[in-house]
C-alpha cells in the first residue's frame, strides 16, 4: 500500500528538496525528542558518588538498587504495582466504553451531539480542576478518596474522551459492507458484532487499550487530588522531585521506560500476529 | 416491552426477523449510555459543584454555603490573576506556533514522503515511545541538559560555539516552552497525521498536473484538508498548556506562575471557594477558547462521518 507519493515532478523517483528538508526536520526533532531522555538513561548508571548533573564518575548500579531499599521516603515497587493495577483497570472499562460507543456514534441518535460535546468538555478540562471537583463531592458526600474509587473515576473523565476519538478514526476506517454482507448470510446482531465488526476493529481496539494503559500509567494532574492516602507511581516521583534529588530518579525513569517498552513491544507483536493471522485466512480461503 | 419498541423500528423495512429489535436510538443509547453516564457523574457533576461552591463563605477552619459574589470580586480585581493568566497565554502561544509547523511537518513527511508503510510505522513508533516514559521524569530530564554543566552546554564548549555555559538555557521561559513542545508535539502529529492519511494522492497529482506549485498544492490542497487535526491538534496542546501546573513549576525555577498552579497553591491552603472561583473562572475562559476553534472548524462533522 503506497499512499504517499515522491513529491517530484512528473513521477520520476528523485526525491525532491522538500524531501531533503523534511527529513533533515524530522532527525532534528528525532534528536531533540530523544536527546534529554539519552542524558537520563546514561545519568541513572551514575558512579556511587556522582550527582544529578554530568560528570559521570563511574559506573554502578546503586541507583537501581536504591529503588527497592526500604526507608526511602517514597515507596517505588509498591507504588508501582497500584499504578499497574489501576491502569490495566483503567484499560479494560475505557476500552469497553469507548468501544461501544463508537459503534453507536456510526449512527446519528439523538443525543448523539450532548455526548460528543460532553467527551470533548471532558478532554479539555484542566486536568487537576476535574480532581479538585471530585475531590470536593467526596468530601461533600463524606466519602474518602481513594484509589479504586475517586482517582480511578478521575482518569476515566480523561481516558474516556481519547478512547472515543481514537474510536472515530477506527471505526472511520471501517467498511460498512462487511457487516452488511453478514446480515444478507444470516447473521444475528450479536454474531455480526461477535465474528465480524469486533474481529475487523481488533488493531484498533487494543491501539485504544494500550492509549488508556498509558494515558492512566503516567496520570498525575486528575489523580494528585483523588487518590487518597495510598500514591501511584507518578505521584510518588512527584514527591520525590520535590524533595530530594539523587539519581535514583533517573533510575525509575530508566526502569519505567524499560517497562513501557516491553508492554508496547507486546502489544506490536500481538497486532503483528493477529494481522499475520489474517492475513493466513485470506489467503486460504482465496 | 420489547415487542411495543420492535413494532416501531422502521431502520429495518425487511421483517425476516423472528426476534423483535430494538429501535436503533434504544441500541445507541445502550452502546454510548455507560460512557456518557461516566462522564456525566464524573465531569459534569464535579463541575457544576464547583460552580455552587465558588459562591460559598469560608474561613480557616471550614466553607459555608451562602451566595456571595466576593470571591469573582477579589479574583477579577487581583492583578496577580491578570498576570497569570497572560504568563499562561504566552506559552500557550508560543507553544501552539511551534508544535503546530513541527507536528504539521513531520506528519507531512510520515504520510507523504515515507513510500514504505512498514518504515512509516516504525517512524510512528519512534515518535510515540517517548509519550510512554512518564512526563514528569521526561521533564527533569531537560535539568542535566540544559543545566549550566549540562550536556548541552558541553557541547557547546567542545565545538567552540560558546567560552561560557549559556544561562538562559534552564530555569527560564526558554526551559518551559522547550518542555512543553517536547511533551506535546504528538499530540499534534497523530490527529494531523489522520486526517492527511484520508488525502486521496490523485488529488494531489492533479493539482499538479494544473500547475500548481508545490507552495499553492500545500495551502490550496493539504491545509485544507488537514484543518481537522490541526483543530483537534490545537485544541488538545493549548488546553494542556492551559492546564499545566508541573512544567511551569519545575522548569522555570519558581520564577513563572500558571493559572493552575496559582491555583493547586490556593487548593493546598484548603481555600476551596476561591479555588473555585478561579477554576470556574478558567473553565468559562477555556471553554470559549475551545468553543472559537471548533467554530472554525466543525470537529464533530469531519471526525464522525
Amino acid at each position: 500500500m503506497v499512499v504517499g507519493s515522491s513529491g517530484s515532478v512528473g513521477g520520476s523517483d528523485r526525491r525532491s528538496w522538500t524531501f531533503f528538508a523534511l527529513l533533515a526536520l524530522f532527525c532534528v526533532y528525532m534528536a531533540f525528542l530523544y536527546g534529554p531522555m539519552a542524558v537520563i538513561y546514561v545519568l541513572s548508571f551514575q558512579g556511587e558518588n556522582g550527582g544529578v548533573t554530568f560528570p559521570m564518575t563511574g559506573f554502578s548500579l546503586v541507583w537501581f538498587a536504591d529503588i527497592w531499599l526500604p526507608g526511602q521516603m517514597a515507596n517505588i515497587p509498591e507504588s508501582f504495582n497500584r499504578s499497574i493495577a489501576l491502569a490495566a483497570t483503567v484499560s479494560v472499562l475505557s476500552t469497553v466504553m469507548a468501544v461501544a460507543a463508537g459503534l453507536a456514534f456510526r449512527r446519528n441518535f439523538p443525543g448523539s451531539a450532548f455526548i460528543f460535546y460532553l467527551a470533548v468538555a471532558s478532554l479539555v478540562m484542566p486536568s487537576l480542576l476535574v480532581g479538585f471537583g471530585i475531590g470536593l463531592g467526596f468530601r461533600l458526600l463524606d466519602l474518602k478518596p481513594s484509589i479504586f474509587t475517586s482517582a480511578l473515576g478521575a482518569q476515566l473523565t480523561w481516558t474516556l474522551p481519547f478512547g472515543l476519538l481514537a474510536m472515530f478514526a477506527v471505526v472511520n476506517r471501517f467498511n460498512r459492507a462487511w457487516e452488511e454482507a453478514a446480515t444478507d448470510l444470516g447473521a444475528s446482531s450479536w454474531q455480526k458484532l461477535r465474528y465480524v465488526t469486533l474481529p475487523i476493529l481488533a488493531p484498533g481496539i487494543i491501539g485504544v487499550a494500550m492509549g488508556a494503559f498509558t494515558l492512566s500509567y503516567d496520570e498525575y494532574a486528575r489523580t494528585t487530588l483523588t487518590v487518597g492516602p495510598k500514591n501511584t507511581l507518578p505521584l510518588e516521583i512527584y514527591a520525590l522531585i520535590s524533595s530530594a534529588s539523587s539519581p535514583t530518579l533517573f533510575a525509575i525513569g530508566t526502569l519505567t521506560t524499560t517497562v513501557s517498552f516491553l508492554i508496547i513491544g507486546l502489544t506490536v507483536l500481538m497486532v503483528l500476529r493477529l494481522q499475520r493471522r489474517r492475513l493466513a485466512a485470506t489467503m486460504k480461503s482465496g | 416491552m420489547q415487542q411495543a419498541i420492535g413494532a416501531t423500528n422502521k431502520a429495518w423495512p425487511s421483517m425476516r426477523w423472528s426476534r423483535p429489535r430494538l429501535p436503533l436510538w434504544v441500541v445507541s443509547w445502550l452502546q454510548a449510555g455507560p460512557l456518557a453516564l461516566v462522564l456525566f457523574v464524573l465531569f459534569a457533576l464535579p463541575t457544576f459543584l464547583f460552580l455552587i461552591v465558588s459562591f460559598f463563605d469560608y474561613d480557616r477552619t471550614g466553607i459555608y454555603p451562602a451566595f456571595m459574589l466576593d470571591n469573582y470580586h477579589d479574583l477579577v480585581n487581583s492583578p496577580a490573576t491578570i498576570r497569570v493568566y497572560l504568563s499562561s497565554l504566552k506559552f500557550a502561544f508560543i507553544v501552539w506556533a511551534v508544535t503546530l509547523v513541527v507536528g504539521f511537518c513531520v506528519a507531512w513527511f510520515l504520510i507523504h514522503h515515507v513510500r514504505s508503510g512498514t518504515i512509516r510505522t516504525v517512524l510512528f513508533l519512534l515518535c510515540a515511545i517517548p509519550f510512554w516514559t512518564s512526563g514528569i521524569i521526561r521533564t527533569i530530564a531537560w535539568i542535566p541538559f540544559l543545566g549550566r554543566n549540562g550536556a548541552f552546554n558541553q557541547m557547546l564548549i567542545e565545538f567552540r560555539f560558546t567560552e561560557h555555559p549559556l544561562e538562559f538555557l534552564l530555569f527560564s521561559d526558554f526551559s518551559v516552552i522547550i518542555s512543553y513542545v517536547n511533551l506535546f508535539t504528538l499530540l499534534m502529529i497523530g490527529p494531523i497525521a489522520n486526517s492527511m492519511a484520508k488525502i486521496d494522492p490523485a488529488l494531489l497529482e492533479a493539482a499538479r498536473d494544473a500547475g500548481a506549485s508545490r507552495w499553492r498544492t500545500m495551502v490550496d490542497v493539504v491545509i485544507p484538508l488537514s484543518k481537522t487535526g490541526i483543530a483537534l491538534g490545537s485544541i488538545l496542546v493549548f488546553t494542556q498548556v492551559m492546564g499545566d501546573f508541573f512544567v511551569v513549576k519545575a522548569m522555570s525555577g519558581g520564577q513563572s506562575a500558571s493559572v493552575v498552579s496559582a491555583l493547586s497553591v490556593e487548593i493546598q491552603a484548603m481555600q476551596y471557594p476561591p479555588a473555585a472561583a478561579n477554576s470556574m473562572v478558567l473553565v468559562v475562559f477555556t471553554a470559549i477558547m475551545v468553543a472559537g476553534m471548533m467554530k472554525v472548524v466543525d470537529v464533530r462533522k469531519e471526525l464522525v462521518k
